[in-house]
């Protein structure tokens, strides 16, 4: 165990320059262009508390996601937002940072919703702690929550807490030959009925859909939507840490939208996830059409991966409306006065 | 004997502007929206938490959100203190008024604007009830599952602002996870929303931070909800048991066993015994703690999950073991622990509800050291809870007509707030901080992450005119109450 809280307070205490948190480094790539010293936070490590009883684990920010993912699995227990691992260097600081999460999303929820506290040092160098260690606390402001998917813009995530599950007892993976509308409808009806339906993935005419929870509900349900065909075994871990032949792109957009919008027509190729609320294109259609579209059916588009220029010119993520960006920069500077923290990595106005 | 925001933490408003505020209200308002009869005031001078009363100097009962927002341009040009309400069943007096200020009551706001059974979301209004919303979507097989006991009269408004919870919590979640979107006016009559439809949103997670924000923050128009397909079948298990180690073991040993029930409730002998004489749900009276586990799901997955429990719940010591047989029985067995608040509210004149969370592994320990407490103060106390959450809700009865009762009661609550904290836990699971217990959060958080929430505040509210005086103390309330353990 290595806790390094002394010397970050005394760097950020002293720092007169922009600092780049990093942790595994993973994600350069992600978001907007990272700038500033590099600050490594990855050798704050170590695992501080975990009893599978109380359903919480802690650890320093720079414990790797493989680490805290093995020690659950040995008391049958997991992240159920399922953070990718894509890089063995995947830190857990850098996973709350992010507040991405994976295939079974839309049933098990998202990062923020497991995320039950941090302990943050702020531009100030002050150690804060918000949230806690218990399932429920609502005892001042979630400023906890509000750090996921912050990007390291509001301070450096020293340690979290995340409520943890047991692994479901069965999983099942069908798949049917299916059109995008065809899927997207099924996709929804089922939403609506009691079916232990945890992920979902459209492409290419194919829908495939992952099963879990009890083993007699599993059961159940194969028997009631048929038992489709199969897919490769490492499909969904494939799927989460983007290895499938689709993603091998220089450029892929990321539409969040409603789950229950129609296909979108856009040109270009699309992997559908989360039911219909995620779709990843690939497209040579200037950002502005692509972010109006978004936008139109009540969602946001996000360039996830491209040439620097392009996202230097259009920016990775959605612009915000005026009274929204206010907000955000008022809240940056409450807990970054100075500015230090990863400037402009989220928008450049923060 | 009453109580009410610190003065010293509310803006003093000066005469002339209050009256220039009463003239543009009236101007904007139908007569009937505005209150100023001290008859008619006095049905809003406390929430849920009679202790503390304070009458308000005006009350709005406006109808459309163009009333709301200009109700908050004018105070917020006016710089006069607004407090939200919804239902008033707030427990910590997060709707009580602040002297001087005017209410801003959501009462009127109490449509379901859209259904969307394909989407699972429902669009409602602040002042719809949480039940309300659970009836108009059962004809879609849809509910809404977070579920306080107060579900008939409490607000989603009110449920966004506290983050309530209920007995469905542990396996669906609080109101935090429930919400998807919020149309929000800030104080100076901005109106923006935050979240989306879909699954995220870009930007910080200002949902999150409004969701428990008590009203300090913003007045919410609007919520987006997600319905959750309802159970095809549920039942519970009833396990009473001889000693609370025993119990409290149970609840871990059920969870370690990779468990989530759909509820795990708890209730000491003193709560059987308030609820029993109420509901006659044939509740094991000599058991020195029972058990409720629910679990609901497909027939297979209940019967399956129900076996499992038993079995777990035989392993670590129940006394007896009864399975309810079919709804009614199910609905019986729940009945008691739904209505603990008012049974206990029938064998004393008043009591206080606490709302501590504490980590599950310290259960037995922080409900023995609640009897020694009870013994010392000279006042009984109740136990019901969230058992699975860790979530207390210490019931101390007293009279507030015998003098010194009040204050003692008020004690030994404190006391317990700050043995939840020193076990690790936090003063407050789902109520609220209110005016209850901003002494306590100087015990939970230090200066600066006061200071802190002091600046999140000040991000949306720069005057301090939405409820001030509640949740987050003053660095001078903090000295006061480490000096004498009130911050009153
Ligand atoms: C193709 C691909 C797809 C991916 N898809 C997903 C996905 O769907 N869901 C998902 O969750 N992850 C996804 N990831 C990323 C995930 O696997 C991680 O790498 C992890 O989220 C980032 O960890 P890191 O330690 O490498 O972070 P870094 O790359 O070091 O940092 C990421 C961000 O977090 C900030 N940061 C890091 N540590 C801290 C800290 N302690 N305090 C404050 N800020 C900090 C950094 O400044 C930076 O802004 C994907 C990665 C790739 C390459
Ligand atoms: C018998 C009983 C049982 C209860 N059981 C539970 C329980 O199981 N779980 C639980 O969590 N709580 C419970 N409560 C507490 C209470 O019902 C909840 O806190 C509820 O959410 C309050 O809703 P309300 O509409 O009555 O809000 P109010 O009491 O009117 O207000 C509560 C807070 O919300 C703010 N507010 C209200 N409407 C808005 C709005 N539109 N915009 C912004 N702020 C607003 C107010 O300013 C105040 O700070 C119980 C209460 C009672 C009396």
């Amino acid at each position: 165990m290595n806790d390094l809280s002394q010397q970050f307070i005394e760097r950020v205490k002293s720092a007169t320059a922009p600092l780049c948190i990093r942790g595994g480094g993973s994600k350069d790539w992600y978001g907007n262009a990272p700038r500033g010293e590099v600050l490594e936070v990855s050798a704050h490590r170590g695992i501080v508390a975990y009893e599978p009883s109380e359903l919480v684990i802690t650890a320093r920010c720079g414990t790797l996601l493989t680490e805290i993912e093995a020690v659950l699995a040995e008391k049958g227990q997991c992240l159920p937002f399922e953070p990718p691992r894509f890089a063995a260097e995947s830190t857990i600081g850098g996973v709350v940072a992010a507040g991405l999460s994976g295939p079974r999303r839309v049933s098990a929820g998202s990062l923020r919703d497991y995320l039950l506290g941090v302990k943050l040092l702020d531009g100030r160098g002050h150690e804060l702690v918000f949230g806690g260690q218990v399932m429920k606390n609502v005892a001042g402001y979630d400023v906890a929550r509000l750090m996921a998917g912050s990007l390291g813009t509001l301070g450096i995530l020293l340690e979290v807490s995340l409520k943890v599950m047991p692994r479901p007892a069965a999983t099942a993976t069908l798949r049917f030959a299916l059109s995008q509308a065809e899927a997207l409808e099924r996709l929804n009806r089922w939403a609506a009925q009691p079916l232990p339906i945890v992920a979902s993935a459209w492409h290419e005419g194919m829908l495939t859909i992952e099963l879990a929870g009890a083993r007699a509900a599993v059961e159940a349900a194969q028997t009631k939507l048929g038992a489709g065909d199969t897919a490769p075994e490492t499909f969904w871990d494939d799927l989460r840490d983007q290895r499938l032949p689709f993603f091998a792109s220089e450029t892929l957009w990321r539409l969040s939208v409603p789950p229950t919008t129609p296909p979108l027509d856009l040109p270009g190729e699309q992997l559908i996830e989360w039911r219909g609320g995620l779709r990843w294109l690939k497209t040579d259609l200037p950002a502005e059409a692509i972010r109006a579209a978004a936008a139109a059916v009540g969602g946001h588009a996000t360039l996830w991966r491209a040439p620097p220029e392009l996202k230097e010119r259009v920016g990775a993520f959605a612009p915000l409306p005026a009274p929204l960006m206010t907000l955000h920069q008022n809240l940056k500077a409450a807990f970054d006065p100075r500015g230090i923290f990863n400037p402009g990595r989220l928008y450049p106005e923060l | 004997m009453s109580h009410s925001p610190s003065s010293a933490d509310v803006p003093e408003v000066p005469v002339e502007a209050r009256d220039a505020l009463f003239h543009e209200l009236a101007a904007i308002l139908p007569p009937a929206a505005l209150i100023t009869h001290p008859e008619e005031l006095k049905p809003y001078e406390c929430d849920g938490l009679t202790a503390y009363r304070q009458l308000p100097w005006l009350v709005t009962l406006p109808e459309t959100e163009e009333q709301v927002v200009a109700i908050l341009k004018a105070c917020h040009r006016h710089r006069v203190p607004v407090v939200a309400r919804g239902a008033g069943t707030g427990l910590s007096g997060g709707a009580t008024p602040v002297a001087g200020g005017v209410i801003l009551s959501l009462a009127k706001f109490m449509h379901i604007l859209a259904i969307d059974p394909q989407a699972c979301t429902a669009r409602v209004q602040p002042g719809v009830r949480n039940l309300a919303i659970s009836e108009a979507a059962a004809a879609y097989g849809l509910y809404y599952a977070p579920d306080p006991s107060s579900q008939l009269a409490c607000t989603i408004g009110g449920n966004v602002a506290e983050n309530s919870g209920g007995v469905h919590c542990l396996k669906y979640g609080l109101t935090v996870h429930n919400i998807l979107k919020l149309r929000i006016a800030l104080i100076d009559g901005t109106v923006v929303e935050i979240g989306s439809n879909a699954f995220d949103s870009p930007g910080y997670d200002l949902l999150a931070l409004l969701i428990g924000s008590e009203g300090m923050l913003a007045v919410v128009l609007e919520a987006w909800v997600k319905l959750t397909p309802k159970p095809q079948t549920a039942r519970v298990v009833m396990a009473s048991f001889d000693d609370l180690t025993q119990a409290g073991n149970a609840v871990a040993d059920i969870i370690a066993a990779g468990i989530i029930p759909a509820g795990l409730e708890m209730m000491d002998m003193p709560a059987t015994a308030a609820v029993e004489d109420f509901v006659h749900a044939g509740y094991d009276l000599s058991a020195a703690a029972i058990l409720l586990a629910e679990s609901d799901g497909t027939p297979e997955e209940v019967e399956e999950e129900i076996a499992a429990m038993q079995t777990v719940l035989e392993k670590a010591g129940a006394r007896d073991l009864r399975v309810s047989q079919d709804e009614a029985e199910r609905l019986l067995f729940w009945a008691g622990r739904k209505a603990a608040f008012p049974a206990v509210g029938r064998i004393t004149p008043d009591y206080l509800c606490m709302d501590g969370t504490i980590p599950r592994k310290h259960l037995a320990t922080v409900l023995t050291r609640i009897g020694e407490l009870s013994a010392r103060y000279g006042l009984r106390c109740a136990n019901v809870f969230h058992a699975g959450d860790g979530n207390l809700h210490p019931l101390i009865m007293f009279d507030a007509n015998v003098p010194g009762e009040l204050e003692r009661a008020t004690e030994f609550g404190a006391r317990i707030l700050e043995l939840s904290v020193d076990v690790g836990g936090t003063i407050t699971g789902e109520h609220g901080v209110g005016i209850e217990k901003v002494g306590q959060m100087c015990v939970q958080f230090t200066p600066d992450e006061l200071a802190a929430f002091h600046a999140v505040k000040a991000a949306f509210d720069p005057h301090g005119l939405l409820n001030p005086g509640k949740a987050v103390p003053t660095p001078r309330r903090c000295s006061e109450y480490r000096l004498t353990g009130t911050a009153r």
